[in-house]
């Protein structure tokens, strides 16, 4: 079970209050005419399926009702934020890989010394 | 005033009304007696308000015409003076006030003759949902085996609402005093709620006041 921080209640609630809702910050194509069919199918039924961090959309459904941005780990299930709708998140995946690399160089150094 | 249709659902034509729990009563009883640890009250016919929009415009009309400030903490409960009237916060731009009975279309109307034309929505919803007062030294105990939220008093409050999960159905939590627990449940879930309380409340007595 989760244990989820809801940004709008200001929270830590139980997983049963919540639902996923997939892929988060996924944009429309402003102009869906002008589209190739391959744009627009990419843009409907396409989305990632990472090994690792992972943007995801949750909806608070039993509580106040509002969606907003989980940051999880899909290795370790940790959620590892949740921020509001329209902010973009602290930790990605590239921010993760960074910290990783320089952990292991930090690593490194600490066996040579 | 904005131009919304309105309506008061009270009439003054003689209709039989029945609290939403008269037919768990007829079916599954209303122990009574001594001894008892848990207390059960349904105080039925309320007028409910969902009111949704901006919290500064609605606060300022709440004060002026409630003479209540909207609390803009979230799971914050706020009474009046009397201890009859509530603001609830649900959500960020979603608040719940409970009123004696018959007040909610004057308070309803009054309300949107305040606000004119910004942008809100106030929706009339008592006769969707019913309040259930619990009390006695078990209520606690009760809520602790039949919620998912944590109901210590560290982390329960007095002056705290939340909106959870009760025994599977979706229902509002509120805590108006040290010995007293709000449920607002859904008129449909009512009987069902009822029946938990009741089962779940066995082990302590259960005393229904009518």
């Amino acid at each position: 079970m989760f244990y989820i921080y809801c940004p709008y209640c200001g929270e830590h609630r139980e997983e049963e209050e919540f639902h996923p809702k997939g892929q988060a910050h996924i944009e429309r194509p402003k102009e869906p005419e002008a589209c190739s069919d391959e744009e627009w199918g990419n843009y409907l039924f396409f989305r990632d399926n990472p090994r690792g961090v992972h943007h995801e959309m949750w909806v608070h459904a039993v509580g106040c009702r509002k969606f907003f941005n989980v940051t999880r780990h899909t290795v370790s299930y940790d959620i590892l934020e949740t921020y509001k709708m329209g902010e973009q998140p602290s930790i990605t995946a590239e921010s993760q890989s960074h910290h990783r690399e320089a952990a292991a160089v930090s690593d490194q150094e600490e066996v040579r010394a | 005033m904005s131009n919304a249709a309105t309506f008061d659902t009270r009439t003054d034509t003689a209709i039989p009304v029945e609290p939403p729990l008269a037919y768990s009563y007829r079916h599954s009883g209303a122990p009574r007696g001594s001894g008892y640890r848990l207390k059960l009250r349904e105080r039925a016919m309320l007028g409910h308000l969902i009111l949704r929009g901006g919290a500064i415009v609605l606060d300022e009309a709440v004060r002026d015409v409630l003479g209540i400030s909207l609390p803009g903490q979230p799971q914050a409960l706020v009474h009046d003076a009397s201890g009859e009237r509530s603001i609830q916060w649900l959500s960020p731009d979603e608040w719940l006030v409970i009123v004696p009975g018959g007040e909610e279309f004057p308070l309803e109307t009054k309300l949107r003759e305040h606000l004119g034309s910004a942008h809100f929505a106030i929706s009339d919803v008592s006769g969707g949902q019913t309040l259930i007062e619990l009390s006695g030294e078990a209520a606690r105990e009760l809520l602790m085996k039949t919620v998912i939220y944590d109901v210590h008093p560290s982390n329960f409050p007095v002056g705290k609402g939340v909106t959870t999960v009760f025994a599977k159905a979706t229902t509002i939590i509120r805590r108006p005093s040290e010995e007293r627990w709000e449920l607002v449940v859904r008129r449909s879930f009512a009987d069902y709620c009822y029946r938990w309380l009741l089962d779940a409340g066995s082990e302590y007595g259960v005393n229904v006041e009518q």
